[in-house]
């Protein structure tokens, strides 16, 4: 299946998570915090961290570890506090 | 509403034994399980691959709620109703479904202990258990060069994961001096010897590879801008203070630290069941001090896979017996059960997390990830106020006000700052944080 991340076409699988999309990409940070805007990314991988938020088809807050990927999936990094589009 | 017969909330060793083990008595049982596929973190299934082993092997009376993430649970009259969002992972579109019932599993596990030291919050920073579900679950390596750092035997599999999808392991550090900790205990390590066998199987795999294994070690710090290019790994004396002068500095791209396991605690909170030391308490049914509600696997103690399974099928024939099932006493699993927390306490006595951790962080190093809270801002709020508490330490601080809800730094704040009961970090009314959209429409 195609998605595309920040914008590019990428290659995914049925099965795959963002978050083994991105890695597997070699993108090892999608997010930056809201006070010091330090880089994130994975952390916990099971879903109890939080830290690895992404922006998908709109909607921010997105756990990248846990959101499997669907045709079409629009993802972008996240920046900050954001609020729905 | 209609009444669920028994409702069964994870869907590890734990939950997949007391689902099987309560329709096995002719009990209609709905299994609800935040994951696409059953397994949770030990039995993990590859994700891209087809099907799902342990799903197509249940009883037809097991209904399976795959990607159903538990976000509240409300004590009723003689009943408990559990309120669950299925659909895509955080998505607005998912949809609610309440399953009320007389008999209760819990069986939500536990994720990995990390402890903070400078750089920790770098990305290319994981925990032991993030290494090891991408690894298994989507066949990613969580980097080219990783050193795996923490203490206890699950390193070991996370190790080996690694290497298996192409990761140089360049050393596993072990906090402890773990061999001298299980001579100490040679009953309890005796009644784990089938996972006696699973380790040497590891350390084979170690040995193959040329993995050095270094106790008494630990990665007290992480370098790089952006993210992780090296490590200071130093030795550490029996407190866990770094000896001086033996620090060295390490090239890795990726770090995976475990210091053990903390419970899953929040729905068994809100079902008010009684927390002792940290862990739910169970009696010899595993049912908790709440009526209709039962707790299986690491929630009642870390023990591991053949624990909670066993814990589970007594867990899931208590729920079937209080739905009027006839039911047969579980003497294998109550025996099961008997050694497994033998080898859990030796596991706990040959593991445990010395204060000197405390020692490794730096007044700007981030304690609460969520909410940015550095030790040194948590320290002096802690001074300028009296805290006694969790709550009025949450309060004056931030920390654990987050969006994780205190899960990654609440024992280690609650530490740091002297405070006792760390486990009223698990008070969260809201199990998992769903959208306004969502609410609205419960």
């Amino acid at each position: 299946m195609r998605i595309t991340v920040d914008g590019e076409e990428v290659e995914a699988r049925p099965g795959q998570t963002v978050a083994g999309v991105l890695l597997g990409k070699g993108v090892k940070a999608w997010r930056t915090t809201r006070g010091a805007g330090r880089p994130r990314g994975l952390f916990c991988g099971i879903g109890v961290c939080f830290d690895c938020l992404v922006r998908v088809n709109g909607v921010p807050d997105v756990r990248a570890c846990q959101r499997l990927v669907a045709e079409g999936d629009d993802i972008r990094s996240q920046a900050g506090a954001e609020l729905p589009s | 509403m209609r009444r669920a017969g028994v409702v069964v909330v994870g869907g590890g060793p734990a939950g997949m034994a007391a689902a099987r083990a309560a329709a096995g008595c002719g009990v209609a049982v709905v299994l609800v399980d935040a994951g696409p596929k059953l397994g949770g973190q030990y039995h993990r299934q590859y994700g891209p691959a087809d099907g799902d082993r342990f799903a197509e092997a249940l009883p037809e009376a097991v209904e399976h709620l795959a990607n159903a993430t538990v976000w509240a649970v409300e004590p009723v009259a003689g009943a408990h109703r559990v309120h669950v969002r299925v659909g895509a992972v955080d998505d607005p579109s998912r949809v609610g479904r309440v399953l009320e019932t007389r008999a209760l599993v819990l069986a939500t596990g536990a994720y990995d202990r990390a402890l903070p030291f400078p750089g920790w919050d770098l990305p290319g920073v994981f925990t032991a258990g993030a290494a090891q579900a991408l690894a298994k679950g989507q066949g990613v390596a969580v980097g080219d060069r990783v050193v795996v750092a923490g203490t206890g035997p699950f390193l070991l599999p996370v190790a080996s994961s690694l290497v298996a999808v192409g990761a140089r392991v360049v050393e596993v550090a072990e906090a402890n001096a773990a061999v001298s900790g299980w001579a100490a205990r040679p009953a309890g390590a005796l009644a784990g010897w089938s996972k006696t066998g699973e380790l040497v199987r590891y350390a084979g795999v170690m040995a193959r590879h040329g993995v050095p294994y270094r106790s008494r070690n630990a990665v007290v710090a992480a370098h790089g801008s952006e993210w992780v290019e090296s490590v200071t790994v130093a030795r550490l004396d029996r407190d866990w203070v770094p000896v001086p002068g033996s620090a060295r500095r390490v090239e890795v791209d990726a770090v995976a630290i475990g210091f053990g396991f903390t419970p899953q605690m929040e729905t068994a909170v809100a079902a008010r069941c009684r927390i002792v030391d940290g862990f739910v308490e169970v009696d010899a049914a595993q049912g908790t001090s709440v009526a209709g509600v039962f707790a299986a696997g690491e929630l009642t103690g870390i023990g591991g896979a053949d624990l909670a399974a066993a814990e589970g099928e007594i867990a899931g024939l208590a729920a079937a017996k209080r739905v009027g099932a006839v039911v047969d006493p579980p003497l294998r699993a109550m025996a099961q059960v008997r050694s497994g927390r033998r080898f859990a306490a030796a596991l706990a006595a040959a593991y445990p997390v010395r204060a000197g951790w405390r020692g490794w962080s730096r007044d700007d190093t981030v304690v609460c990830r969520c909410e940015e809270v550095t030790k040194g801002a948590l320290l002096r709020a802690v001074e300028r106020r009296e805290v006694g508490a969790v709550r009025s330490l949450k309060l004056v601080s931030g920390a654990g006000l987050g969006l994780c809800q205190g899960r990654v730094c609440g024992r280690n704040v609650a530490e740091l700052a002297g405070v006792e009961d760390a486990a009223a970090f698990a008070r969260r009314p809201i199990a998992s944080p769903i959208r306004l959209s969502e609410l609205a429409e419960e």
